[in-house]
């Protein structure tokens, strides 16, 4: 045991190894410290390790992973530092909630769905005999509701969390962090999923508790952008090592391990991106008139126009529930349920697909979201690939073939995966497959539905280049659709705003992000984390 | 090289399939030779009087009309294992089909099927087969039909159910966007992506068919006198279950190490269809 | 909510009278003249009369439908062809004796069930929980007749003969006057459905244990103990009263072998009766009874299942 000194750290981890009960290592000796009132971003993509990193610190495994080794020491606000791993059961859970606290990813899926949020709050308290009565405990949870940004009063108290919208549940999941008094706060991936305006108040909250009330933060995240937004220092991981730690700023400004320069380069900066190839845009390709659906009383689209010109990229940006989805399935003959018109180079489209000519359904192509679902797990990529020549063309076998062969390099994915099936592949060479089945007919207007928002970072970037390039290439025209604004230089050309079904500003992508004239935008652009 | 030999490969690793699949065999084997074997290892047909009634004669012994119990019991296995696999593929294979269509389809055909279901699955499947029964006697092709039509509601559930999970996936998505027709998308997008649980619902009906067409048999409103039968022989031989066990024990072995196979090899499909859905999923 | 709970009331109702169109559609396929086919060749032409006045073949077949159904309304079932007499007093005590069958399984499998689940979902992996599914995994495989002939061989005749085989208490006497003839029975049919209570209770509770709310709790320094019954434990209960239901549903239907079995005299051994004499007034009858009693007994797993759902039961204040 060390000697009392002056400032301790609130948290510190050394070489902590995890293995799966298999014993395959997850964690391969990963150490880190975090002073009080710090803020430590721990950043990685998928699989590297990070949220089992973060619930080790609490002393918890997940089922099937076990420690192998390392320390992980914490300090409670009164009290001697202790090793959390060398504990039993019974005093790991003293600490949990009262000296180390745990900010879930989902708050839908970690608040219990049958259990009022007052007394999912005050239950901590309980647990850990804060304050000497009932009065005063429920005094604490109002507190703690208030610092969080939320009504303290009875009535929301009584509210169960499906009743709360995905920020408030959040919050809610914060309060119960910090009801306690915490000296150490694990945060993992606390706002993906949020809207950026509700991020940029989960973001404040956070950095105004930890920094008010000392307490040490782990923050994990895959976005860069946001820990630059939060972090005092970050710590890179990838494979279960951190390969890189140091100060915020120097590491994303002057990263000196490779793999954090390829991440810092993969993300989409507002401002970054730029050298896009010039449209040949004089021929219309797509107009959409008057676009409106609605389901019921419920109002999805209203009244929408855009047009986009042949080798031109449209971005459509909206968040979650703006309809942005609704409009390019529309487009696409997927949603039949609409009134107004979708002309393809000055001829209307049926509003099905079931009615449209084989020529027009070669015509526009659609890629999905996520790669993981769009190709069916039961056929080989090229048989998938395949599928759109088959029912849309007359081409003979043999010239079907070719053509995906042809389509599979220019989509740059090697023949040799031609013949396996989509879960033997990478996220990343599912999607350049799902693009490569939306090519095979050489659309003229290609949808992108958020086809990088189930990627990592890195695989991201690979994808985008790939879409410009190919838009070089071809001349397809491209409607880009994404809840990113960051994205905006590095695709398009020009922009579209969406919000609850309505159009509410277009134009150059330079001159919105530049100038924008919407209230939204504006808001939109001040609260997306930069660089 | 397809996904679906892996899940039938990963089953089959699994200790539980191995087991069950030799119980199985075991049972399947006598059930098929044991009417040709019957006459030549013992010298007696099903219905030939071998002796005094329950008397310790021969293998087994006789029953009470004096026939030979283990000639019997050899030959008492086909016509059950043969009316239970056809009540199966006509159970499952409706079942699938209304499901499906169910399922994909969804809106007023959806309710229509299911409520359909609904009143069928009133009824505890015995029962249904019972008031069947009383009304048309008990015939052969009756059970078997029967038998599959209340089995057909239970698989439905479990099809439509499938169904929806993977109708709303983009690759289903995909094949709208070309135009697919409703029945390729049913069988070649669908259908190759609920076998797992559609493997499952088949084992647990065979399982249940055999129970279901034995039961019958033991209540004596299954498979006739003078057939031998297993369901039956229980029936025709419990009132002298002290004197002479042998012609109620054979055939409950039988059908024991029958059932408990087919539903250890159900177990592993189970198994093994779970994990690759997790593995898909992660 | 309760006009949730209404809407499933009234789907019920819509499902039950299906049942009766269908069980009453089941006469009609009575193969040619059905006063023959119910007596049989050599039956007297004055027989033959009654049975067609009792029957009411004359009049159209909407109207004996809606006569049969009145009488189902009004609690008459009709007349037994084989005993002369009214249903009703053939049924009375059955009904009692089945009812006291089938609720003492219920319960006992219910017990044991849930807790056998909720152990073995505890200690997920480890030897005890390997031993339960493997145990569980067998016996659901058994037909109830097979399980039945078993408990004879062990308990009542060959291994040790402590109990007995067959129901012993004469007519008139209720079932329970000997509770030892009760035993066997009611073992049977709870050992018919144990295994699939232990093995639904087992996989939701290994569901909501490995659910974000559980480890959250787990996270906050909750003791095991209120993690358990305050967070974990509510979330089983609505799907497995489905399961519960679904399985009283089932003994619903095994009670007729068991019955048989044991010579028990209740309900499903007068079906069997019935069906043999092709008694068609009291197969309807009994047939339309198991029907009713499932469907209630489904009614209530749902409005169970609904009111353990916090989402369904605030419906009405969002």
């Amino acid at each position: 045991m060390t000697t009392q000194v002056a400032v301790t750290n609130a948290l510190e981890v050394s070489e902590l190894r995890v293995h799966t009960l298999a014993g395959s290592p997850v964690l391969k000796g990963v150490s880190y410290a975090i002073a009080p009132g710090e803020v430590l971003a721990l950043v990685g993509e998928s699989g590297s390790g990070k949220t089992t990193a973060g619930l080790a610190a609490l002393g918890h495994f997940r089922r099937g992973l076990a420690p192998a080794g390392g320390a992980v020491t914490a300090s409670p606000r009164d009290g001697e530092p202790v090793d959390v791993l060398g504990l039993g059961e019974r005093e790991r859970r003293a600490l949990r909630g009262h000296t180390l606290a745990y900010v879930p990813q989902d708050p839908a899926l970690s608040l219990n769905p049958a259990l009022r949020i007052g007394r999912q709050i005050a239950e901590v308290l309980e647990a850990h005999g804060y304050g000497a009565s009932g009065e005063e405990r429920a005094a604490r949870v109002a507190e703690v509701l208030g610092e969080v940004g939320l009504p303290a009063d009875e009535n929301y108290q009584r509210r169960y969390p499906h009743q709360l919208s995905g920020g408030q549940q959040q919050r809610v999941g914060i309060a119960m962090a910090f009801a306690c008094r915490p000296s150490v706060v694990v945060l993992d991936e606390p706002t993906t999923g949020l809207d950026v305006t509700t991020q940029t108040l989960v973001l404040r909250t956070v950095a105004a508790l930890t920094a008010e009330h000392g307490v040490a933060a782990l923050y994990i995240t895959h976005d860069l952008a946001v820990v630059s937004a939060i972090a005092d220092r970050v710590a890179v991981m990838r494979g279960g090592e951190i390969v890189e730690c140091g100060a915020a700023e120097e590491v994303l400004r002057r990263p000196a391990h490779a793999y954090t320069r390829e991440l810092v380069d993969a993300v989409p900066d507002l401002d970054g991106g730029g050298g896009l190839p010039e449209p040949d845009g004089d021929t219309e390709t797509l107009r959409v008139t008057g676009l409106s659906v609605s389901y019921g009383e419920h109002r999805v689209l209203r009244d929408v126009s855009l047009t986009v010109h042949s080798g031109e990229c449209l971005l459509l940006l909206g968040e979650s529930g703006s309809g942005k989805t609704t409009l390019s399935r529309c487009v696409a003959g997927l949603n039949e349920h609409h009134t107004g018109t979708v002309e393809l180079a000055g001829t209307a489209l049926a509003p099905s697909t079931r009615r449209r000519t084989a020529e027009e359904l070669r015509a526009v192509q659609y890629v999905f979201q996520s790669p993981y679902s769009s190709l069916n797990p039961r056929r080989t990529i090229a048989q998938s690939v395949e599928v759109p020549l088959e029912m849309l063309t007359e081409l003979p076998k043999a010239a079907r073939r070719e053509r995906v062969a042809e389509t599979l390099d220019r989509v740059r994915l090697s023949r040799t995966l031609a013949g396996r099936l989509p879960d033997q592949l990478s996220g990343g060479e599912r999607q350049r497959a799902a693009i490569a089945r939306a090519l095979v007919t050489t659309p003229k207007v290609l949808l992108c539905d958020e086809v990088t928002s189930a990627l990592d970072v890195s695989v991201q970037a690979t994808i985008i280049d790939l879409l410009c390039e190919l838009r070089a290439e071809l001349g397809t025209a491209m409607v880009f659709v994404t809840h990113n604004i960051a994205l905006a230089r590095h695709v398009a050309d020009r922009i579209a705003v969406l919000r609850g079904g309505e159009i509410v500003e277009t134009g150059p992508v330079g001159d919105v992000l530049s100038a924008p004239r919407h209230e939204y935008t504006r808001e939109l652009l001040a609260n997306t984390p930069r660089m | 090289m397809t996904t679906q030999s892996t899940v039938f490969r990963r089953a089959l690793s699994l200790p539980q399939a191995k087991i069950g699949l030799a119980l199985t065999a075991v049972v399947v084997l006598l059930a098929v030779l044991g009417p040709w074997l019957g006459p030549w290892l013992t010298g007696y047909d099903t219905t030939g009087f071998a002796g005094k009634p329950f008397q310790s004669d021969g293998v087994a012994g006789t029953d009470g009309l004096g026939r030979d119990v283990f000639t019997r019991f050899l030959a008492g296995g086909a016509t059950l294992l043969l009316y239970a696999v056809l009540a199966t593929a006509i159970g499952v294979v409706l079942g699938t089909a209304l499901g499906m269509l169910a399922g994909y389809t969804g809106g007023r055909l959806d309710s229509l099927i299911m409520r359909g279901n609904d009143v069928l699955l009133s009824f505890p499947q015995l029962v249904f087969a019972l008031l069947a029964i009383a009304m048309l006697g008990p015939q052969g092709w009756l059970l078997v039909l029967v038998i599959g039509i209340t089995h057909a509601p239970r698989v439905a559930r479990v099809a439509r159910q499938a169904t929806v999970a993977v109708k709303d996936s983009d690759y289903i998505k995909a094949a709208q966007l070309y135009a697919m027709p409703r029945r390729r998308i049913l069988l070649r997008e669908v259908l190759p992506n609920i076998t797992g649980p559609l493997m499952v619902e088949l084992g647990l009906r065979l399982t249940y068919s055999i129970g279901y067409v034995a039961s019958l048999s033991f209540l004596g409103l299954g498979i006739q006198p003078p057939s031998a039968d297993w369901g039956l022989m229980i029936n025709e031989n419990r009132i002298a279950l002290v004197v002479e066990p042998w012609g109620v024990l054979l055939p409950v072995l039988a059908i024991a190490v029958l059932t408990v196979g087919t539903n250890l090899i159900t177990d592993s499909l189970a198994s093994a269809a779970a994990g690759r859905e997790k593995e898909v999923a992660a | 909510m309760s006009r949730l709970i209404v809407r499933r009331l009234l789907v019920s109702l819509a499902v039950l009278w299906l049942v009766t169109l269908l069980v009453f559609v089941a006469t009609l396929l009575l193969p040619g003249d059905p006063v023959r086919a119910i007596l049989g060749q050599q039956a007297t032409p004055e027989r033959i009369a009654a049975l067609r006045a009792q029957l009411d073949l004359d009049a159209p077949v909407w109207e004996r439908y809606l006569n049969w159904l009145g009488g189902v309304v009004t609690g008459d079932l009709g007349t037994s062809t084989a005993t002369q007499g009214p249903v009703n007093d053939l049924l009375g005590d059955r009904i009692g004796a089945s009812l006291v069958l089938l609720v003492a399984a219920a319960v006992l499998s219910t017990l044991v069930g849930l807790a056998l689940g909720t152990w073995s979902a505890l200690r997920r992996g480890r030897a005890a929980d390997h031993t339960v599914s493997g145990i569980s995994l067998v016996i659901a495989a058994l037909p109830e007749f097979v399980i039945g002939v078993a408990l004879i061989v062990l308990l009542s005749t060959t291994v040790f003969p402590l109990l007995p085989s067959v129901t012993l208490a004469p007519p008139g006497e209720p079932v329970w006057s000997q509770p030892s003839q009760l035993v066997l029975p009611v073992l049977t049919l709870a050992l018919v459905v144990t295994p699939y209570i232990t093995r639904m209770m087992r996989a939701t509770m290994s569901e909501v244990l490995d659910s974000g709310y559980v480890e959250m709790a787990r996270l906050k320094g909750i003791p095991e103990k209120t993690v358990l019954l305050r967070h974990a434990l509510p979330h089983a209960i609505g799907p497995v009263a489905q399961v519960i239901a679904l399985q009283l549903a089932w003994l619903a239907g095994g009670v007729v072998v068991v019955e048989f079995l044991f010579r028990y005299p209740g309900v499903g051994q007068a079906l069997i009766d019935a069906v043999n004499n092709r008694d068609v007034e009291v197969v309807q009858a009994i047939t339309l009874l198991i029907a009713a009693v499932y469907i209630v007994v489904n009614l209530l797993a749902d409005i169970v299942g609904i009111l353990t759902n916090p989402k369904l039961r605030t419906e009405v204040t969002r």
